[in-house]
């Protein structure tokens, strides 16, 4: 018995142990993040790749790569690319994050078109093919008789998702125009939803030994059910988000999960009743982006859109990845035959139907589709990640499942490496041949870029008008009734606080005054041909875009840039300060006491803020409302107002006027030498904004 | 108003509805911080020049009818058709769109584009990574091509010359303002 007791007193503390099995699931995941992230670190080494190469090529390399380390080492890739991992997890960010960054103005103008080609294209391509295929199963040589027509339509509904990320890089490089650009984005993502409502439609169809016409009659039903409930849960739930961040001043910290969770709330929820999930995580977005990003603060609004972008890139990244990996270890079943046809119906009924859809679609438009745009729409048309995981994720009741998981990867190895490739060089040959042909003058050139940037001004300052009787209605509506419900204190901003900001960029304004020196008088000189091209060049690299393509042309894996915009409100505030000189005595007077009085304000006041509000009024990057704020430096800056009425006796030479041309700001006018006796105060006032400009 | 640049009732009672909202302080007329509180226009890398083009007469607000008569400029014109059956701009209104555009570049009035002026846009509508040579040799470019009577500057005629094949209707017209 002693034996015993002493033989239980052996199990010691372990000092050293390892348990595997508990963390392997987060572990192993964690590692595949990884692995995908260093591969498109790695992609960026050498720039030159990403410019002829689209990444999802290098990503499926690289998948296959490590397929073929894993199958030479006989092990299995994790099985996590589930369906319902796909479709709940991954799925949904992607599709956030296009909804998120659709550019709406552009986007509302060609909804029709972006419906017309989504919608009715994808069932043009998925039918056509689907019954093509068909007649090519009938051929016994084949061998794949038994494939019935509900199989095949289930089939090319998969492939029929186009999915032409690669493509939008190539057009924005390439200064395609926005319309194509958008109808290329808005197609992608919405036929996004018709595939996945058809497959689900084609799957419960595919195991139903017959179908009748009433059947097909309820289907279409169905669809339009599905659609509109997916819209209309969408809705809903933005207007749910936007009238929560109405209330969220206090918690900013937790303003991004907000946008996160009604969103995927929408989601889920469509999923619930089976309705499509895409359209609503899509209407959400858009819904709920234009009301969010006025009550939020400036760092919240970036968090969100930082943090969309990444993981939306990650689960795009996780996707590709995991298609090169599968594609070497998944048991393959090959036929020629089949395969081969599936490429060239992929091909040749995409063609098809852009043409014919062209044709139909194009009198109803303002600006019609050429030829070349017809060329982008057709060839940009690459299979890639939803049409993947929905192949792999068929039910295994389908017979010929491995054929068609090989046939899908086949398809879309071919259109991604073939066609993503080989889809700049064919666009600039293209470009190339037009521009050259009439080299203008730098006159005209000059003359034409500032006419452009002339009517979009006039454009923003009439507003946003369409011909479209229920558009401008629902702006009504909009601005009497949701805005008051859904944005937090409706009112406009003072612009002592959009002054704040002009005054930080004083750093940067004063590097420019001395960077534009004095005027050397050339001596004419003689411009050869080889200048003159320099010197086009120079102005269509450097130029300003109109403002629409700043906003939306960013492509789908950068986050929006907003270092022109920058650069245009600092020059943009040098010209005033230039300006002020010349200009009547009391206009220029007034901008000059508004400026010295924020200046005694920053002084007198500011001290006593915290860093958290001056760096929330810093830069406003993305919010082009210049003249609304952060709402949290509004608060603060109301405060000095009412002292202003003490600081009038401050300056020693002054004509006060009595009479105050705009309510609430107290602009009191001086004479315009006591600006030059103020000047060492904005120095000594900067060192304070120092940490934030150093972000500039 | 003229004949010329009369906008239907129906675009003039939405032009009334947009002044309404961009005034915000509800005075009638509007002033710069009004122009300014416009996103896009403060975007703009001319923006203050347009805003200049609106306060042109030495005051500092604008009223609805010197905000529509301004506006009008941008009206797409109605083209002849010359017994060739091709069509024409209506000379005047070309005139006006140029004039406007004109006056963007001619900040101080004198008829005239001088060289710096020509730099002063050149430097708003071109990036930073321009140098000031290679600024300066693009205005000297451009002056040598327009400027016929060697004054070292583009008079308005100079101007319509430099840009007679272009087709400044299009370019220059807001098309719901008809």
């Amino acid at each position: 018995m002693l034996n015993d007791v002493t033989e239980d007193q052996k199990n010691n503390l372990p000092v050293f142990t390892m348990n595997y099995p508990r963390i392997q699931i987060p572990f192993e995941i964690t590692l595949w993040v990884l692995l995908a992230s260093f591969a498109k670190i790695g992609f960026h080494v050498y720039h030159k790749i990403t410019i002829w190469v689209p990444e999802s090529c290098l990503l499926i390399s690289i998948g296959l790569i490590v397929g073929a380390i894993m199958h030479s080492v006989h092990e299995e890739p994790p099985a996590v690319l589930t369906s319902n991992v796909f479709f709940l997890y991954m799925l949904p960010l992607i599709v956030l994050e296009s909804g998120y960054f659709m550019p709406t103005r552009p986007f509302f103008e060609n909804i029709g078109t972006v419906f017309w080609f989504a919608v009715v294209g994808t069932l043009w391509n998925s039918i056509g093919i689907g019954i093509s295929l068909f007649a090519i199963c009938q051929i016994p040589a084949f061998g794949v008789q038994d494939i019935n027509l509900q199989e095949n339509l289930l089939f090319s509904a998969i492939i029929s998702a186009v999915d032409p990320v690669a493509v939008l890089n190539v057009f924005e490089d390439v200064s395609v125009n926005e319309q194509l650009y958008i109808v290329v984005f808005g197609e992608c993502l919405f036929n996004d939803a018709v595939t996945v409502v058809l497959y689900n439609m084609f799957s419960f169809v595919a195991e139903m030994p017959v179908v009748e016409p009433v059947d097909v009659f309820i289907g279409v039903a169905r669809f339009f059910i599905v659609g509109l409930g997916g819209m209309a849960f969408g809705i809903l739930f933005g207007f749910v988000a936007a009238f929560t961040t109405r209330f969220t001043s206090k918690v900013r910290e937790i303003e991004p999960l907000f946008v996160f969770m009604y969103s995927y709330l929408a989601y889920l929820v469509a999923e619930l009743f089976a309705i499509s999930s895409i359209m609503a995580i899509i209407t959400c977005a858009l819904t709920m982006k234009y009301y969010v990003e006025e009550n939020v603060s400036q760092r919240s609004c970036t968090t969100i859109r930082h943090v969309i972008k990444m993981v939306a890139s990650i689960s795009e990244t996780l996707i590709f990845f995991f298609l090169g990996v599968v594609t070497i270890t998944t048991d393959h079943e090959w036929n020629w035959g089949y395969i081969l046809f599936t490429l060239l119906f992929a091909f040749v009924w995409r063609g098809l139907g852009i043409l014919v859809l062209t044709q139909i679609i194009n009198p109803f438009r303002t600006i019609p589709f050429n030829m070349k745009d017809q060329f982008g729409l057709a060839y940009g048309g690459l299979r890639g990640a939803v049409s993947f995981a929905l192949a792999f994720t068929l039910p295994d009741t389908i017979g010929r499942k491995q054929l068609f998981v090989t046939a899908t990867i086949a398809v879309i190895l071919f259109t991604v490496f073939l066609q993503g490739i080989s889809i700049r060089p064919l666009i600039e040959f293209i470009n190339v041949r037009r521009t050259n042909r009439n080299l203008e003058t730098i006159n005209v050139e000059i003359h034409c870029r500032l006419m452009e940037h002339t009517m979009a001004g006039i454009e923003d300052l009439c507003g946003q008008w369409s011909r479209f009787y229920w558009k401008d209605k629902f702006m009504k509506f909009n601005n009497r009734i949701l805005r008051k419900i859904l944005i937090r204190d409706g009112r406009a901003e003072s612009s002592i606080v959009a002054l704040y900001k002009k005054l930080e960029l004083q750093n940067a304004m004063e590097i420019l005054d001395t960077a534009s020196g004095n005027i050397k008088l050339l001596m004419t000189k003689k411009f050869l041909a080889a200048d003159l091209r320099n010197i086009h060049d120079i102005l269509s690299k450097n130029m300003y875009k109109i403002r629409e393509r700043t906003v939306a042309y960013r492509g789908k894996h950068a986050l929006p840039n907003d270092s022109q915009t920058r650069e245009i409100l600092i020059r943009r505030h040098a010209t005033i300060r230039r300006s002020l000189r010349p200009r009547s005595f009391q206009s220029s007077v007034s901008y000059l006491a508004q400026f010295i009085c924020i200046i005694l304000i920053n002084y007198l006041f500011c001290w006593e803020h915290d860093h958290e509000t001056l760096s929330e009024v810093a830069y406003p990057s993305q919010r082009s409302r210049f003249g609304k704020p952060a709402r949290s430096s509004s608060s603060k800056a109301m405060i000095p107002l009412h002292r202003l009425g003490t600081l009038e006796e401050v300056p020693s030479t002054d004509v006060l006027n009595e009479e105050s041309s705009s309510t609430g700001q107290g602009v009191f006018r001086t004479n315009s030498s006591y600006s030059d006796s103020r000047v060492p105060h904005p120095r000594r006032l900067y060192s304070l904004f120092d940490d934030n400009n150093s972000e500039l | 108003m003229g004949s010329s640049s009369s906008i239907s009732s129906a675009h003039l009672l939405r032009l009334y509805d947009r002044f309404e909202s961009l005034d915000r302080d509800n005075r009638g007329c509007l002033s710069p911080d009004d122009f300014e509180a416009l996103g896009g226009l403060a975007m703009n890398p001319i923006g203050g020049r347009i805003m200049e083009a609106f306060f042109s007469s030495g005051q500092d607000t604008v009223d609805f009818s010197s905000f529509v008569r301004i506006l009008a400029h941008f009206r797409p014109t109605d083209r002849n058709r010359n017994k060739e059956g091709a069509q024409q701009e209506l000379p005047s209104s070309r005139t006006r769109k140029l004039k406007f555009a004109f006056q963007l570049y001619d900040m101080d009035r004198d008829g005239k584009i001088s060289r710096e002026e020509l730099l002063q846009v050149l430097r708003a509508m071109l990036g930073l990574q321009v140098t000031e040579e290679q600024l300066q040799s693009i205005a000297e470019r451009a002056i040598q091509e327009a400027d016929l009577d060697k004054d070292d500057a583009i008079s308005f005629d100079e101007f319509k010359k430099s840009l007679e094949k272009t087709d400044i209707d299009t370019k220059m017209s807001v098309s719901f303002l008809k």
